[in-house]
């Protein structure tokens, strides 16, 4: 009896390895991400829900309900109709534009040339200076008398002096360079998805095509662009997703003007809700940006997961 | 569908020469095999004839036409690729059509090759679906429809069966040769695999550092080899050699028997320590030395093991073993095989 008894395994500590399961290990992993999520986005979200249900602004911060008349009241505004067209033109222009911008720079810097390392890493620079300082750079380049644009325009002889555009001051011309600025920072983004797409088509189906019969334009816009373009849809819809909320360019450049030609939902929704004081109206401004992205994005995801298959 | 001919054909990428001089000869309807290891320029030329890559030097000859400066879409060649090379954002039936439309051929006339050809190949089933659902074999097929689908002046095949099973592979290699046959096309074929090269090859090019060592049927290539490389590159085990009074004796393992099996009158006697011994079910190797040459020389030989028992022939034995003298291959001393048999 003894021995039987004494043949019992003891119990392993029971926490000694707790760390070696799969699902205790992997949720302790995926923990600070959950918050950070709930914490700056989840948080922040219900509340600007909250304010944009509710008369609260920072003179009167009464918690008091009334419905969805803010967005009524917002709807109706022609300024925030602007502002909304506004805002779909520049994110699909500076899209457009980058997408343009960063095939050719691609295939540019697809084969080898000397210097290409070089030329590389200048390209990514958009990307990597900070956007306040090239913005101001761009502003100095746009400016009405100090234009090196201009400047260029006039010794070209393509405009005279008197003639010469005043970029940030006419409607058309100011959202064509907060476009420009931004396509600028966003092709080398547009370069790097476009270089990781087309260095991932197997050489055997671009040799294949060749053999077939294909010359460079059928290969390109017959082969490589549609195998790459759910690569490229993603990268786009990252591009989307952060034009459409940006305000720092629009801020940092013409501040919505002249007369709200610029201006995009991000600063409205700032310029109204925190430089105003009028939160709920604020809060319902930017609110809108959320079911335009959310349809833009679940469009974009199904399209891609239907190339896919 | 027309001849292929090479004069000379020189490949250097930088200081490496891949292809070294080849000049070869592919008559019309000809199923031609390049025969060699890897990296000997076999692929390299291959891509030379289709356009892909551009000869140092050297003239390439298409139905006789001097095809040097055309572009490869002008050549009317068809290439199938190692690993197929399918459009996967195409359906089966695009990839079929894709060469016809480049071409310029009218829809419905695609519509019609292109049914010829899955006909052909029996894959009308598989039209409608994307490369990605379809199987290995599935694809081989498809790859080789869309090669043969605008009945091209030759058909280039790079290692076509290197992707599937071994099982797969020797029902492969059957059809592939069954519809060249059927077609007629001129082939150009290249692989490492031997069984491939001799199954299938009206003849065979064996190639060795970007030059051809011999040019022949695979009776030829494997009977009468032109010189030592070819010897023994060619031939599962490959042929012994020995070293000779300052020339090399060579001869097949399946000519190398015991001497009482050997039944010619002519034959050249060799005492063989056995060393090793491998039962293959079919075949049983053994591996040895021959008395009076260099111990280093492995010399196998291959026995029917229905007539050799096992017991018959053990490790550390000496044995008496002869090869008939009409199956001595002599070569000099720089590897070349000598006139005389």
């Amino acid at each position: 009896m003894v021995a039987i008894a004494d043949s019992v395994p003891k119990p392993v500590a029971r926490f000694r390895f707790i760390l070696d399961r799969r699902n205790v290990l992997g949720s302790i992993m995926i923990a600070p991400a959950i918050l950070y999520v709930l914490l700056l986005v989840g948080v922040p979200f219900l509340m600007a829900v909250y304010y944009s249900l509710s008369a609260y602004t920072i003179y009167d911060p009464s918690w008091s309900f009334v419905g969805l008349a803010n967005f009524e009241d917002v709807v109706q505004d022609p300024v925030f109709q602007q502002t909304l067209y506004n805002t779909f033109i520049f994110t699909f222009g500076s899209q457009m534009l980058g997408l343009i911008l960063g095939k050719f720079g691609a295939l540019v810097l697809l084969r080898p040339f000397p210097g290409r390392k070089f030329v590389r890493a200048l390209v990514i620079l958009p990307w990597a200076v900070p956007i306040a300082l090239a913005t101001v750079a761009w502003q100095w380049m746009f400016d009405s008398l100090y234009s090196v644009i201009n400047w260029t325009l006039i010794a070209l002889g393509v405009v005279t002096r008197s003639q010469a555009p005043n970029w940030l001051g006419t409607p058309h011309l100011a959202m064509l360079s907060v476009i420009v600025v931004n396509a600028w920072r966003f092709f080398p983004f547009a370069i790097v998805i476009f270089l990781a797409g087309i260095t991932a088509v197997p050489q055997d189906v671009l040799d294949a095509a060749t053999v077939d019969g294909a010359g460079f334009w059928r290969r390109n816009y017959q082969i490589i662009m549609p195998m790459i373009l759910p690569i490229v849809a993603i990268g786009l819809v990252f591009g989307i997703v952060f034009t459409f909320t940006d305000l720092s360019i629009v801020f940092l450049m013409t501040m919505g003007g002249p007369v709200g030609a610029t201006s995009v939902l991000g600063f409205a929704g700032f310029q109204t809700g925190i430089v105003s004081g009028d939160v709920s109206h604020g809060a319902a401004i930017s609110l809108f940006m959320l079911p335009v992205l959310f349809i833009v994005v679940v469009a974009m995801l199904r399209f891609i997961r239907r190339r896919e298959v | 569908m027309a001849a292929v001919a090479t004069r000379d054909i020189v490949k250097k990428f930088g200081e490496v020469t891949a292809v070294n001089g080849i000049s070869l000869n592919v008559p019309n309807g000809e199923f031609m095999v390049l025969l060699g290891p890897s990296g000997c320029g076999k692929t390299t030329f291959l891509r030379i004839i289709c356009g892909l890559e551009r000869q140092t030097s050297g003239d390439l000859l298409i139905g006789g036409d001097l095809v040097n400066d055309i572009p490869p879409r002008a050549r009317g060649v068809a290439m199938m690729f190692q690993s197929y090379g399918l459009y996967p954002h195409f359906t089966v039936r695009h990839n079929i059509a894709f060469p016809l439309k480049t071409q310029g051929v009218p829809r419905a006339e695609i519509g019609r090759k292109v049914e010829w050809a899955s006909q052909l190949l029996g894959i009308g089933h598989l039209l409608d679906r994307r490369p990605r659902q379809l199987s290995g074999g599935e694809r081989q097929r498809v790859a080789l429809a869309r090669a043969l689908v605008r009945q091209p002046t030759a058909l280039l095949l790079d290692e076509p069966l290197s992707n599937l099973d071994a099982k797969l592979r020797t029902s492969a290699r059957q059809e592939i040769k069954q519809f060249q046959q059927r077609v007629g096309v001129t082939t150009v074929y290249v692989t490492h695999d031997q069984v491939e090269a001799m199954g299938m090859g009206d003849r065979i090019a064996v190639i060795d550092r970007g030059q051809v060592r011999q040019v022949g049927t695979p009776s030829e290539i494997y009977d009468n080899p032109a010189d030592r490389f070819v010897a023994t590159f060619v031939g599962a085990p490959p042929m012994n050699i020995v070293a000779r009074n300052g020339s090399y004796l060579g001869f097949r393992p399946e000519n190398f028997l015991p001497k009482d099996m050997v039944k010619d009158a002519a034959f050249t006697e060799f005492q063989f320590r056995v060393d090793r011994s491998e039962y293959l079910g079919s075949e049983r190797i053994v591996y040895g030395v021959l008395e009076g040459f260099d111990a280093k020389e492995v010399v196998t030989a291959k026995l029917p093991p229905a007539h050799v028992a096992e017991e018959w022939i053990r490790p550390g034995e000496w044995h008496p073993f002869a090869v008939r003298d009409a199956a001595l291959r002599h070569f000099d001393n720089d590897g070349k095989r000598t006139s005389r048999r």
